[in-house]
């Protein structure tokens, strides 16, 4: 890919996933066009992620945009309290420190890449889903929001042998409107 | 231009647009309080999804490998309420020994 490129693609489009597929895929096919569906579609869930922080942004509409782009799932997870409300300051510097070290990491990866090895032998791709595990478990007490992640996670399971990685997490979005019934 | 300048682009702009929806399209406007009570549902059910999709994930396959051990030490870590930090490393440090045993 060069050496800019990976810099630039860190900094715009920040988030793992997506940049992992594109690079495999343009290493394996070189096809632009599903390059770019495939972090499209990685990249998604974004928009049901950002409605849900929504209230915590203020101010003009440039100042949004920008600090929107500290949303990224570990800080987005990081900041959520469980009782569907956020912390703003935990979204953006948590966001914000991940923003550096994602740069900074790559800029490293760039010079020294092949010198590094592979960050599956330390099992960092078994760290992220327990780090969304430990803070999906206190979300549960409230029986709605059980049945709520039930779903989701049901929904994700079915859909990941048949279709191509993102659309699960999509999809099981839609787990969220058992929540437009009113509470009693 | 190259295709790799045109993808890298591309998904850039995207991706800026998909995290901006929430926080510029919304704002802080009050939500209709039938909508926020699905909204507060977002955090359970998509924290569920990225679970599962990265313990058991792949690209229209289900993976079953490392990854579980270490999720299923997570799990326990978490049963006995270790700290975060704990659950997080043991996960990654029993990921890479089940990758270096099978």
């Amino acid at each position: 890919m060069g050496s800019w490129a990976p810099l630039v693609m860190s900094a715009t489009t920040f988030a793992g996933s997506a940049q992992f597929a594109v690079t495999s895929i343009l290493g394996a096919s070189a096809s632009t066009a599903a390059a770019i569906a495939a972090a499209v579609l990685l990249n998604a869930r974004y928009a049901p992620i950002s409605i849900s922080v929504a209230p915590l942004f203020r101010g003009p509409r440039l100042r949004r945009l920008v600090e929107s782009q500290l949303i990224v799932d570990e800080s987005w997870a990081l900041a959520s309290r469980g009782d569907g409300r956020f912390d703003r300051r935990i979204l953006l510097g948590a966001g914000l420190l991940l923003y550096a070290a994602w740069v900074g990491g790559t800029a490293v990866g760039v010079l020294a890449g092949d010198a590094l090895g592979d960050p599956k032998d330390l099992g960092l791709d078994g760290a992220f889903p327990a780090l969304f595990l430990a803070l999906l478990v206190p979300q549960l007490r409230a029986p709605r929001a059980a049945v709520a992640a039930l779903a989701g996670g049901g929904i994700a399971l079915a859909l990941t042998p048949i279709t191509p990685a993102g659309a699960p997490i999509v999809a099981a979005a839609a787990a969220c409107l058992i929540g437009l019934r009113r509470p009693a | 231009m190259s295709a790799v300048w045109v993808v890298v682009l591309v998904v850039g702009a995207a991706t800026v647009s998909l995290k901006a929806t929430g926080p510029v399209l919304l704002g802080d406007r009050r939500l209709p309080e039938s909508v926020s009570g699905a909204v507060a549902l977002l955090a359970p059910v998509l924290l569920a999804a990225l679970v599962v999709t990265q313990t058991v994930g792949g690209d229209n396959a289900l993976v079953l490998d490392a990854r579980l051990a270490g999720v299923g030490a997570a799990a326990a870590a978490i049963a006995v309420r270790a700290p975060l930090a704990v659950v997080v490393v043991l996960a990654a440090a029993t990921t890479a020994l089940a990758r270096a045993l099978i």
